[in-house]
Order: C-alpha cells, then structure tokens, then sequence
C-alpha cells in the first residue's frame, strides 16, 4: 500500500440548531478545508459523505452536497457508522488513495440534528438500539452507556465524583473553543447541589452533566497520495495506524461491561500498523459522548491499565501539560455531538495539534496522535493514529 | 402477489411497550409470552443456544432451530434505571433496564416494576417471567430469585 496523509482539515462552529440547509452546513467545514489544503474542488477527485440517515430528511445527501461543491462529475458516495461516520470516511479515503484508486479524496461529516422536530427525534431514539428485542423495553443512548457506568464503577471502584471530573476537565478546555456549543465553566460542586442542571439525574449513575448534547454541525477532512501531499502541503500530517471493529448490537450478546471491546481490538490494530504503542501517543482525542466514555477510553486504548482510569483524570494527567493530554478540545461533552460530524472534527483537532497550530491549547511538541471515534454503544469502533 | 393482510403474521406487533416489528420468523416467541413462558432458541445442528431467539444459526449456518425455556436463575450484570424514556414509553417513567447472565447466554429486558433500585445489586440471582403491560402489550421482566 502506498503512503497518504492529510492536507486539510475543517469544521463549522458546531451549533444547537443550525439556521440553514444541510449543503449549506458541509460548505461551511468543506470551505475551510478547503482553503486548508489551498485547493478548488476541481484537485478532489471523490469524495465520501458521512451521517447518520436517520436525521436526513433528504434521500442520499452524497450527490446533493457534490453538486453544491462543486465536486461533480467525480465519484461520491454515501458511508454510515452511526457515531463514529466520519472516521469510517477516513479509512474508506485513506483505502481509496492508498491502493491509488485516487490522488486526492475529500471526507465530508455533518449533521442537522435539527433537521427533524423534537418529537421525531425522540421517537428516533427510541430506535437507535436494536428494535427487535430492545428497543420494546424502551432504551435511550445514556442508559446504555449507564450501564457500563455500573459495569465500571463495580469492578473497579470508579466513582461518581472521577466521571465529574471528566466533564470538569472537559469545560476547562471547551471554554476556549470558539466552535463549543457548551463554552461555560463546570465545577465539581455542581453535580452535588440538586439545584444545579448538572446534577439532574437521566439513567442512573449518569447524570446530565455526564451527557453531551446533541448538535448541528460539518467537518472535512481532505487526503492526499504522498506524491500529491508533497506537492501542495508545508505540513502534511501521516495516516500512520488505522484499526476498525464491530461488535453485537444487543448488549445480551456483549461479555464485558466495564470497557469497550471495539475501541481494544481497534486500538490493538492501529497500534500494529503504526509501530507504536501507547507510550507513545502524545495527545489524543477520544469519543466522550459521556464521561464514562472517556474513562473507558483511558484504559481500552492501554493510556491506563484496566481499571486505573480514574487515577489519570485525579493526578490531571490528562489536562493540556499532563503525561497524555485528551480532549484539549473540550470534547463532546463541550463541542457538542452532530453525529456525522463528530470523528471529522476530532481529526482536526489532532491535525492542528501536530501542525503546532492549536493555539492556547496547543500540547508541547506532539509529533504523534491518536483520534478514538465509537459508533452507537461500542456497536463500531475506529481508532486512528496521526503523525508528521 | 403478496399475501392479503389478513393471512400476515403479525404476532411480533405485540412484543414490548411499542414494538417496532410486526413479522419475524421467531413469532412463537410472543405466543410462549401468552402462555407465560420466556423462550430462547437452539441449533439442531451445532447445539448452540440463543438469546434473543433466531430462525437462524450463525456459527454453522443450519435454520433449523427449537425452542427452549429461559428458566432458573441467572445473575444481575448490570442495570440503569431511566429518568426519560422515548417517545412513546413516557407513562412507565421510571423504569429499571438490565441484564442477567444465564451462563450460556444473556437476556437483556426490565425490572419487575415495583422493584426499588436500592434493592437492585451486580451479581445477585434473578428470574426471568412473562409479563403483560397496562396496554395489554406483552415483554419479559426480572425478579428477584
């Protein structure tokens, strides 16, 4: 396989209801890749569209967004793993220019959650599990992840005061992102005052401030051959590990509850073709959609051992000059999750951080990053490794 | 031409507070709710035992499958009791979801309601039973053993 790298990279302001199409939305993070890379649609050669179809009103979005930017007559096609989209666009971009099929794919993400009424998308809800034999008991997002919560903190003695923690450091960071839906300060203390939203209960241990929120948003992330990253790009940045896996959607089917069997065998993979191992990541972004996510993460990707997550996020490891800062971004928890959207936006963040572009959240001299993106409750998995 | 409404097997539409399908090969399973008993299915062929029920074998690719009962005790893995619930499930705020270990395999369902949280712990012995709903719907709970 030949080598590719990313030469651009960039995403809306991701927003609570976004006030226009959904083509309009995949120009705005297209735009900025765009200019990213310094190239005009004519240099992609194809391009890959990733969501989730549920939120679409509109029948195959591939071709419509093609046609708004400018990407005809090349190949375009539609890629969907729930949560986790976009990095599945990823590998799909990075196969496509690696076998050299392609020179240059573009990596679309979006989502207008928004798109469809409140009541439509409660009822949504209640059908992003496995409607056959779950979804008839009545089963939401945050009380799956709930349950590895319970998973978790019994076999490990994580406590509810540590996933505080998570979001605590995820509002640090989230205060500085001007592309944050949630760019307000979270204490600890609030998760323990009744008053306080932050501590409203939603699917017992988690609690609001556990959640992130849904969101619309775009992201875009432009690969190239390395021939082509050479050509155009100062500072291309390699697509140096890329690991995938899936797992039973119905959690009767699942053996463990206290991590996420997709996000190892992922990271296990990534690791192997990148040559690397966790010691060796210098910053990382991984999927927060709740803060045991994130706590789960730690440990499923080898940053702590099984059942030591709880002591990075105490020592503040994971903060911006910690051994391996996450999230530097603020995360989901800030950012906000339009779904498609989500692993495209990730990437970004480790691309700017690796370029020494991140600004006041730049990490000291990273040269190598990983990004960890999950799909529905551990249903898929994707964990890339980025380096210069 | 497709069979006339009245001859499709629509047994699945009663499966839960609201069902989200109507027709499955596994439809015995609803009627073994009437009859208040919980099902699984095995393969003929391989031996290896399903739940949720399947028509179908994945590890040796056989359909032919029989019924068996989900009974005796198995143990609490883990739960979470919700706050919210989608469209739809509102009136049965608050419920308890969880699932228990059988050994051979997992079910995943609710709580018995009436069951308090703090009765709930990870590991201890439930029993799985039919239950109908207010609705006159049908699903599967646990109780404590």
């Amino acid at each position: 396989m030949k080598k590719a790298a990313i030469i651009g990279v960039g995403q809306s302001t991701f927003v609570r209801s976004y006030p226009g199409s959904i083509r309009e939305l995949a120009f705005e993070g297209f735009k900025e890749a765009m200019k990213d890379a310094g190239l005009t649609s004519d240099q992609i050669d194809a391009s890959v569209v990733c969501s989730a179809p549920e939120y679409d009103k509109q029948r195959s979005p591939a071709g419509v967004f093609a046609e708004y930017l400018g990407l005809n007559p090349g190949p375009t096609f539609y890629v969907e793993t729930l949560c986790s989209s976009s990095s599945t666009g990823l590998r799909l971009a990075y196969s496509l220019v690696a076998s050299g099929l392609h020179e240059t794919v573009a990596v679309i993400g979006f989502q207008k959650m928004s798109e469809i009424s409140s009541a439509e998308s409660q009822e949504r809800m209640g059908r992003g599990a496995d409607i056959q034999w779950e979804s008839p008991f009545g089963t939401m997002m945050p009380a799956y992840y709930a349950m590895y919560a319970r998973g978790h903190m019994e076999a490990y003695g994580t406590s509810l005061e540590d996933l505080a923690a998570i979001r605590v450091k995820a509002a640090t960071y989230g205060q500085l992102n001007d592309r944050a839906v949630y760019r307000k300060p979270v204490t600890a203390d609030m998760f323990n005052d009744p008053e306080n939203m932050m501590s409203n209960p939603v699917a017992s241990p988690l609690r609001v401030g556990d959640c992130c929120a849904n969101a619309d948003g775009s992201s875009c992330i432009i690969v190239a051959s390395a021939e082509k990253a050479k050509a155009v790009c100062d500072k291309p940045v390699w697509i140096l590990g890329l690991g995938a896996a899936s797992a039973p959607v119905n959690l009767a089917g699942r053996d463990v509850f206290n991590g996420l069997d997709v996000a190892r065998r992922a990271a296990d993979q990534a690791y192997r073709m990148a040559g690397v191992g966790p010691k060796d990541i210098d910053v990382a972004e991984v999927h927060d959609c709740f803060t045991i996510a994130e706590m789960m993460a730690y440990e499923d990707l080898g940053f702590a051992e099984r059942g030591q997550g709880k002591e990075l996020i105490r020592a503040k490891a994971t903060y911006q000059d910690g051994e391996i800062p996450v999230n530097i971004d603020g995360g989901l928890l800030s950012k906000g999750h339009p779904i498609g959207a989500t692993g495209g936006s990730q990437i970004r963040t480790i691309v700017l951080q690796l370029r020494g572009e991140a600004g006041q959240i730049q990490v000291k001299n990273p040269r190598i990053g990983l990004v960890h993106n999950i799909g529905g409750v551990g249903l898929y998995g994707n964990v890339t490794i980025l380096g210069i | 031409m497709g069979k006339a409404k009245k001859d499709i097997d629509d047994r699945f539409k009663k499966f839960g507070t609201v069902g989200f399908t109507a027709t499955t090969k596994v439809n015995d399973f609803v009627t073994h709710l009437e009859e208040g008993k919980v099902t699984g299915t095995r393969c003929k062929n391989c031996g290896k035992s399903y739940f949720p029920p399947r028509a179908d074998c994945s590890r040796c690719l056989n359909s032919e499958m029989e019924w068996f009962p989900v009974e005796g005790n198995g143990k609490l893995v883990t739960f979470s009791r919700l706050s919210f619930g989608p469209a739809g499930f509102k009136e049965d705020i608050p419920y308890t979801i969880a699932v228990v270990d059988y050994g051979d395999y997992k079910v995943f369902g609710r709580i018995a309601d009436g069951i308090d949280e703090g009765e709930l712990s990870v590991g201890m012995e439930m029993t799985t039973r039919a239950n109908r709903l207010p609705n006159g719907q049908l699903n599967y709970v646990f109780e404590k053993a």
